[in-house]
Parts: structure tokens; sequence; C-alpha cells
């Protein structure tokens, strides 16, 4: 598939100068509870991708036909047609994984990303556009998903993927495991550092304050 | 009575839905500037929270689990499993739910309305009322304690987000390193909070 200049800013874009989750402060809350393992994040990074992508293209299919006042309605419903369809995958493929993630994939639904992303792109540009932004902006949310999942799982547990990196003291080995890590309050201060390092080296986003 | 305790503590404070179930987040760290807006969305978030969890039960029970249709009598119906749905069906209750709420609030008390009106349609997309169904999903609560459940973590996340507004409010005249400000701060208190929060699970 080849690319015009204004689908390729579409999916760029939001992977770095537009970052979903620093810049635009959108989907929090899941980049917060599902990062304690690597595993997790990128499954989560996938399913929001898929979901973000697929409901961006079937709004900007219908946009010509969906009615100014009822256009929330239809976003959600085309939305939750998606999530309903990813957990049902991860369930029938993946069971463990669907226990650990619990609730979040559900809570794709109400992720401002996927949301904010059909109300302010889809709603008013063409299919092809439309599906590379969502995937540009699943890919954003899913690369600071996967960072700070890193951080956490290595530090937290000693391990990559599950794979064991620093042998931890239980096991015979010299790391202690930092248990906070995979506790709630790590991840807040990991995304605040992220955030402190981001805006110190770009002085754009400390006017925007 | 015992019971009502821990559900008020786990609730409130262990199971905290902004804190440690990062829910609501969005709208946590966008309305914590100020502590009367907070508060304002805070109560707006326990009334429908109180009101959702527990229709979204009833639904759940008698519609939509496996074997919950039994009480139709009809064969075809009594076997069905219909919980592929709850997503969307949670999803539709609470959004005609807030809405419902805004017109009735709109007609018979107006000085609430012009009070909580701004608030109460941020609360369709926040994720934390969402969650409250869900989890009232997955750990199978009883109708009762859905209700306890309901008002008890919607406290939980009003008292999150007034403490955190108060600390912002503060914050503003201390020397914050610059890239910090703002946003990067909000985090790190709300990492100190979940930490003072999260040493009531002992109880």
């Amino acid at each position: 598939m080849s690319l015009d200049a204004k689908q390729k800013k579409a999916f760029v874009e939001p992977l770095f100068k537009n970052n979903p989750v620093f810049i635009q402060i959108l989907g929090i809350c899941s980049a917060l509870a599902v990062t304690t393992s690597m595993r997790n994040a990128v499954t989560m990074a996938l399913a929001v991708t898929f979901v973000a992508a697929f409901s961006n293209l079937g709004v900007s299919l219908i946009r010509k036909y969906i009615p100014g006042s009822i256009r929330m309605i239809v976003e959600m419903v085309i939305i939750a047609t998606f999530v309903i369809l990813v957990d049902q995958l991860i369930k029938a493929f993946s069971y463990p994984l669907s226990k650990q993630l619990s609730v979040y994939v559900g809570l794709i639904i109400t992720n401002c990303i996927v949301m904010g992303r059909a109300e302010a792109f889809a709603i008013k540009n063409g299919p092809c556009e439309s599906l590379m932004d969502g995937i540009g902006n699943g890919f954003g949310y899913g690369a600071v998903l996967i960072v700070v999942a890193f951080f956490r799982e290595l530090l937290g547990s000693g391990k990559i993927f599950g794979f064991v990196v620093l042998p931890t003291v239980q096991n015979g080995g010299w790391y202690v495991p930092n248990g906070l890590m995979v506790m709630a309050p790590a991840a807040f201060f990991l995304i605040g550092a992220i955030i402190w390092v981001l805006k110190t080296f770009n002085k754009n986003l400390q006017d925007a304050e | 009575m015992e019971h009502i305790f821990s559900m008020f503590v786990q609730g409130v404070f262990t199971q905290n839905l902004a804190l440690s179930c990062f829910l609501g987040m969005c709208t946590f760290l966008a309305v914590s500037k100020k502590v009367n807006a907070a508060i304002g969305l805070g109560i707006a978030v326990i009334v429908v929270q109180a009101i959702t969890i527990p229709v979204n039960n009833l639904l759940y029970n008698y519609v939509l689990r496996e074997g919950a249709l039994a009480w139709t009598g009809v064969d075809a119906l009594a076997k069905l499993d219909l919980s592929f749905l709850s997503f969307i069906t949670f999803i539709g209750v609470i959004a005609a739910l807030v809405q419902i709420l805004e017109m009735t609030l709109d007609r018979y008390f107006p000085p609430l309305y012009n009070a909580l009106g701004v608030f109460l349609p941020l609360i369709t997309v926040n994720c934390a009322i969402m969650g409250g169904s869900l989890f009232m999903q997955q750990r199978d609560y009883s109708f009762g304690d859905s209700c306890l459940y309901g008002l008890f973590s919607g406290l939980g996340w009003a008292v999150a987000i007034a403490i955190l507004a108060g600390i912002r409010e503060k914050l503003e005249y201390s020397h914050t390193p610059k890239g910090l400000r703002g946003l990067g701060i909000a985090f790190m208190t709300a990492g100190l909070l979940a930490m003072a929060f999260m040493t009531f699970s002992g109880m």
C-alpha cells in the first residue's frame, strides 16, 4: 500500500510528537494498570491498536450517514463491538492472560484514546487516513506501555517477558527485587518521571502548561 | 455490621478505584486543579456509581448471565448465556442513566443541577463507572453487596480526587523543577497518595 503525505502524517505524528499518553493525556488508566509485565503490556497494546484502527475505519466509513445528534452513541456501539471481539479472542486463545488483564480489556470501551480519535479525527476524515491514524495512536500508546512495563518487570521481578535477566535472591541469585515496582505507586512515579524527562528536553511542551 | 465495615475499607481504601485500580485517571488528573470542582465531580461520581452498579447487577443476574433467563419459564431461553453482551449493556445503561439523572436534576433540583451539571456528561466516559460495574460482575456481588460497593467505591474515588486537588492547590506556590511542573508533579503526588492508601491493606 502506498501512502501519500497526509496518511503518513496521520500515522507518524501520534508516535512521538503528539503521543496520546504524554501529550494528549488520554488513556492513562490502562497505561498504569496493565504494565506490571511485558506480556500484559504487549497484549494490551495490540488490543488497543486493533480497536482504535478498526473503530476509526468503521466510524469514518459511515460518517456521512450518522446524524450529528446521536454520533456519540453510534461511535460507542462501533467501539464496543470491536472490544467484545477482542475480549472473546483473548478468552478463547489465552485464558490465563485474560484473567490477568481482568476488567481492563473491557475498559478499552471507555479508553479516551479510542473515543477521542473517533470523535476528533475519524468523523472528519476519509477511511484510509483514519485507519492509519488509529494504528499510529495505538502504537504511540503501546510504546509508552512497553517502556513502563520494561522497567516495572525488570526492577520488580528481575525478568523480561518472563525470562530471568537479573537472578533474584529467592532463586539463589544476587538481585533483591523491588516489591514496590509491581504495586500501584511505582506506575505513577515512572510516568511522572518520563513526563519530566520529555518536558525537560522539549521546551515547547513546557509553555503549553 | 462487620461485613459492611470490611466492604467500606475495601471500597474506600485498599481497592481505591483511582489510586490502586487506576480508574478514571483522565478526569482524575484533569479536574483536580481546584478543590471545588474536584468535590463537585466527586459527588457526581458517588451518585452515579451508587445507581449504576446495582442496576447493572440486576441486569446481569436476571438477563445476561448463563441460565439467568430461567424465570421466563421458556426452555430455549433458560439455557441462554448472554454474558458476552455485558460490555455493551453496561455502557448503554451508564449512558442512559446519566442522561436521565441530568434531566431529573434539571427539572426538580435546579441548584444541584447548576452545581453538578457540567460534570455529568464527563462521567459517561469516566472509566471508574464502567470499571465499577465490571468489578461487580467479576467478583459476583449479590444485590445488597453491589449497593454497598457502588456507594463506597464512589466515595473512595471522591476522597482521592479531593485530597489530590487540595495538595495541587498548595503546590502552585512551591518551586518545582520546570519540567516537572503541572502534570509531572501531579503524577508523583498521586503515587505518594497511593502509597498512603496502600498501608490500609493490613487491616
